[in-house]
């Protein structure tokens, strides 16, 4: 059977031997490893749907590929079944400056895009932290997030049109080069499918002038609940930063140890805020920033004097992550979302749970969107350790729900968080959602067993670095 | 205004009373406030689902930047709500005066002037509830402002027509309303030049809450902010647009927007209103088109949407979108079916369709 695939491919392009396909066993979420049929890398849309007709008229589920960054499991193969990497597929096909948009293949990488459009003065904006690896392609399908989306949005908010070949080999174009569209809007329930709905070939993204200006202030706390209710204050104050963002006490020592970006040392949380736009209207509202954080009870509270020291800001919070990740040998990244007014609540929780399980759990987030990543640290070596941290895990999710939340603000549901779906959705939600699925892949063989609570897991071994992470190339929020 | 070219023959009050009216109803189509009358307008055979009943804020809290409302609610309660609050729709959905109903602005997929700053209706919705044409309620999306979890089906009911399900609840995002606006008129002999500083401006570092061009030579870029900043940037601006320029404040400002708004034709028209998608690119063209045809016409969102008053037919604006290669959505006129033109997804829409409704409760796209 596989010979005729193989036909389609020539001999570098397509891989089935155990080394050749080793490397796509698992993704991000290390904790997950599957076994492909074979991958094939193509290089052309046509590839691509001579490859999806193969897999739909030979019944092979299929999993498309960017570079394998997902944190749910996303892009771990199907046990038997055919990895589409996207890799090769890379160009920037047109980058129109008047219409303010870029069209590009899905294996195009995220910094790719705003690194070409720069010399128009303009950028791509979502900033996922892999975003010098990941693909676009992975972040549609992942709607992917980043530290700048309380303004702008997310993916979903930047796509604009799509090419998509269907699970049984149909093309269909969706949306187009207008920020405006006529009709349901396609292009927004494709973004955001996990690999369910086929293999996006050509992707027309939007993009937005750079900001004339950007002004940071970095706040320190004595509590962890109090910066998580100061970013609710300076919500209620009618602001819109850019990017509003927390770390712990935990991270803030971890993200010192690793880039010493000369954070206050006393301070149990700190609370990164910038303004973004034009300078004369930034500048009176920066002013007006300053005066509400200097009543949310912060002990410290600094300026980034010039772009140098912003970007020290920065980077000590885009490394917090990895430098966390380094003081354990495993974690759990979870996701979660909260109401903003609940952040003090939810982060007082999870403290709790954790020193009442003797789990360590470090906290760096997306605060403005109410977005959480509780770090969980464990040891996979301690028998049960693994368990703890995931029960731990689970029960943190529940709390964001019970907290009117959500499972997922931009890691996505995966294998991962498969079980969940059924605690934030009725069965009524969820076959619609099946049978939505059903209508565009009805042999369900575009990345099957992720998503929805069915299909059985891959066994769960052990949380860890990616490997890319372990050797420096990306770090993660 | 409170245009009402047909009363809704099924009148539910409570969610389970629609639930119920779509499981015994062969054939129907949601009506809100009937502000768009090529949308509610049931086609012969079809019954129409009155909204109006269903109405109210569920859940608003400022902090959130969030609300949660029935269907059927105003969206002039809304605005005031949010107003009370220093808040505002960012999309500025059209006809909030005339009466329109939030679940008709998302069905409609309207976005006003104000677009411009950070987004339309598709952008700022995160939550529906719905009752399929299966007669199933669901529930998709959330209530936060970030939610990755599950396929992203609000997005889908934006400028779904009525035709996907009955929207019976929605949440969306909002955002701070800018505390004070200013307007800047540039003039110019004609369309060209005009475009060329819309580009400008689209291009350029300000933050433009609004950018409408009126054919042909007539630009308006409205900025936001605090009062004592307009100096400054308004002179920026006009030396970036160039043209003869004016600015606007205060009530003058006001005025200049309520007159470019969305309005309904005269009772008494034959003509269609029309939403159509463009890219500056193809505006040159299309207008000098439009000119010979008598359309009435302007550009929105920045020059990515025309709205035309078509004096002609629904088959001739068909024949003249196609050989453009845009599409178009008929807001008042007789239209049969509201999209017209080369509309795209057509074999995607149709397979979402047969998810949704299975049964063709209600209307077909075409
Ligand atoms: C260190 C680190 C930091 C991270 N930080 C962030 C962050 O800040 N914000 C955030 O949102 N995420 C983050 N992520 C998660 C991840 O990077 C994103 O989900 C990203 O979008 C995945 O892109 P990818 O190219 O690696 O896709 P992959 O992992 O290869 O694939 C992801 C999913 O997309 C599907 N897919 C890929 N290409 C296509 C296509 N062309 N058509 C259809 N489906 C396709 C796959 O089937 C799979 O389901 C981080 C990950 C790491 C490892």
């Amino acid at each position: 059977m596989l010979a005729s695939l193989a036909k389609i491919f020539p001999p570098d392009r397509f891989l089935a031997s155990a080394a050749g396909t080793a490397p796509f066993e698992c993704d991000g979420l290390t904790a997950f490893h599957a076994r492909p049929l074979a991958v094939v890398m193509p290089e052309t849309r046509e590839e691509v749907v001579a490859a999806v007709k193969w897999c739909w008229e030979n019944r092979v589920p299929f999993v498309a590929r960017g570079s394998g960054t997902s944190l749910s499991g996303g892009s771990v193969p199907v046990a038997g079944g055919i990895v589409i990497a996207l890799n090769r597929m890379n160009r920037i096909l047109r980058l129109d400056p008047v219409q303010r948009i870029a069209v590009v293949e899905p294996g195009a990488i995220n910094t790719a895009v705003s690194q070409a459009a720069a010399r128009h003065r303009l950028y791509y904006a979502p900033d996922p932290s892999s975003q010098t690896i990941c693909t676009i392609g992975g972040n549609v399908a992942f709607n992917a997030g980043g530290a700048h989306c309380l303004k702008y949005g997310m993916t979903s908010n930047h796509v604009i049109g799509l090419t998509v070949v269907l699970p049984d080999g149909e093309v269909a174009e969706l949306g187009g080069e207008s920020l405006e569209s006529v009709g349901p809007d396609l292009t927004g329930v494709y973004v955001g499918n996990e690999g369910l709905f086929g293999v996006a070939v050509e992707i027309t993204l939007r993009l937005l002038p750079m900001p004339e200006t950007y002004r940071t202030l970095l706040a320190a706390y004595d509590r962890l609940e109090a910066a998580g209710d100061a970013v609710g204050k300076v919500v209620a104050a009618g602001f819109l930063p850019g990017a509003m963002e927390i770390m712990d006490r935990l991270a803030i020592e971890a993200a010192e140890a690793a880039v010493h970006p000369g954070y206050p040392r006393d301070a149990t949380a700190i609370l990164i805020v910038e303004l973004e736009g034009e300078k004369a209207g930034v500048d009176v509202e920066f002013a007006r920033l300053n005066e509400v954080i200097r009543g949310t009870g912060a002990h410290d509270i600094r300026i980034a004097r010039d772009n140098d020291e912003r970007l020290l800001f920065w980077k000590g919070r885009k490394s917090a992550f990895s430098a966390v990740g380094r003081l354990s040998p495993d974690y759990i990244v979870q996701d979660g979302v909260v109401p903003r007014g609940k952040l003090g609540e939810a982060l007082r929780e999870i403290e709790r749970m954790g020193r009442e399980r003797g789990i360590r759990v470090a906290n760096v987030f997306h605060a403005g969107d109410g977005n959480l990543h509780p770090l969980i640290l464990y040891d996979g070596r301690q028998h049960g350790a693994l368990e703890a941290a995931e029960s731990l895990a689970g029960d943190i999710l529940r709390l964001c729900l019970r907290l009117g939340g959500s499972i997922t603000g931009e890691h996505g549901v995966g294998l991962e968080k498969r079980a969940f779906m059924a605690e934030m959705f009725a069965p009524a939600d969820l076959a619609v959602m099946q049978r939505l699925r059903r209508a565009l892949d009805p042999r369900a063989l575009s990345n099957p067993g992720k998503m929805f609570p069915d299909g059985s897991a891959p066994a769960l071994t052990a949380h860890g670095m990616h490997p890319l992470e372990k050797a420096g190339v990306i770090s993660r929020e | 205004m409170s245009a009402s070219p047909q009363a809704p023959t099924l009148q539910p009050r409570t969610i389970d009373e629609v639930v119920a009216a779509v499981r015994e109803t062969p054939r129907l189509l949601p009506f809100g406030g009937g502000t768009k009358p090529a949308l509610s307008l049931a086609p012969p055979g079809c019954a129409s689902l009155g909204l109006c009943g269903l109405s109210g804020i569920l859940e608003y809290d400022p902090g959130e930047y969030t609300f949660t409302a029935l269907a059927g609610t105003r969206l002039s309660e809304v605005a005031a709500a949010l107003a009370a609050n220093g808040q505002y729709l960012p999309f500025d959905p059209p006809f909030a005066d005339a009466g329109a109903t939030l679940g008709g602005a998302v069905g409609a997929g309207l976005s006003g002037a104000a677009r411009q700053r950070y987004g339309g209706v598709r952008d700022f919705i995160l939550g529906v509830r719905f009752v399929t044409g299966a007669g199933e309620l669901a529930r998709a999306g959330g209530k936060v402002v970030k939610n990755a979890a599950g396929f992203d089906l609000p997005k889908l009911f934006a400028g779904s027509l009525g035709r996907l399900g009955v929207i019976v609840e929605v949440s969306f995002k909002v955002f701070p309303r800018p505390p004070r606006t200013a307007t800047l008129r540039a003039v110019f002999p004609d369309l060209g030049p005009a475009l060329g500083a819309l580009v400008r401006v689209n291009q350029a570092a300000f933050d433009v809450e609004a950018l409408d061009l009126e054919a042909p030579g007539v630009l308006w870029v409205r900025l936001g902010g605090s009062a004592d900043t307009f100096t400054e940037r308004m002179e920026r601006l006009a030396r970036l647009t160039g043209g003869v320029t004016t600015v606007l404040t205060e009530g003058s400002d006001q005025a200049a927007w309520e007159r470019l708004q969305l309005r309904l034709l005269p009772p008494g028209s034959t003509a269609l209103l029309v939403k159509v998608p463009v890219t500056a690119m193809a505006i040159p063209e299309l207008d000098r088109l439009l000119g010979q045809a008598g359309a009435d016409r302007r550009y929105g969102a920045g020059g990515n949407v025309a709205w035309i008053t078509w004096p002609g037919t629904a088959a001739e604006l068909d024949r003249f979108l196609r050989t453009q290669r845009l599409a178009g959505l008929v807001i008042q006129g007789a239209a049969g079916t509201p999209l017209l033109g080369a509309t795209r997804g057509d074999n995607f829409r149709n397979r979402v369709k047969a998810a949704l409704d299975p049964e063709g409760r209600f209307p077909g796209y075409h």
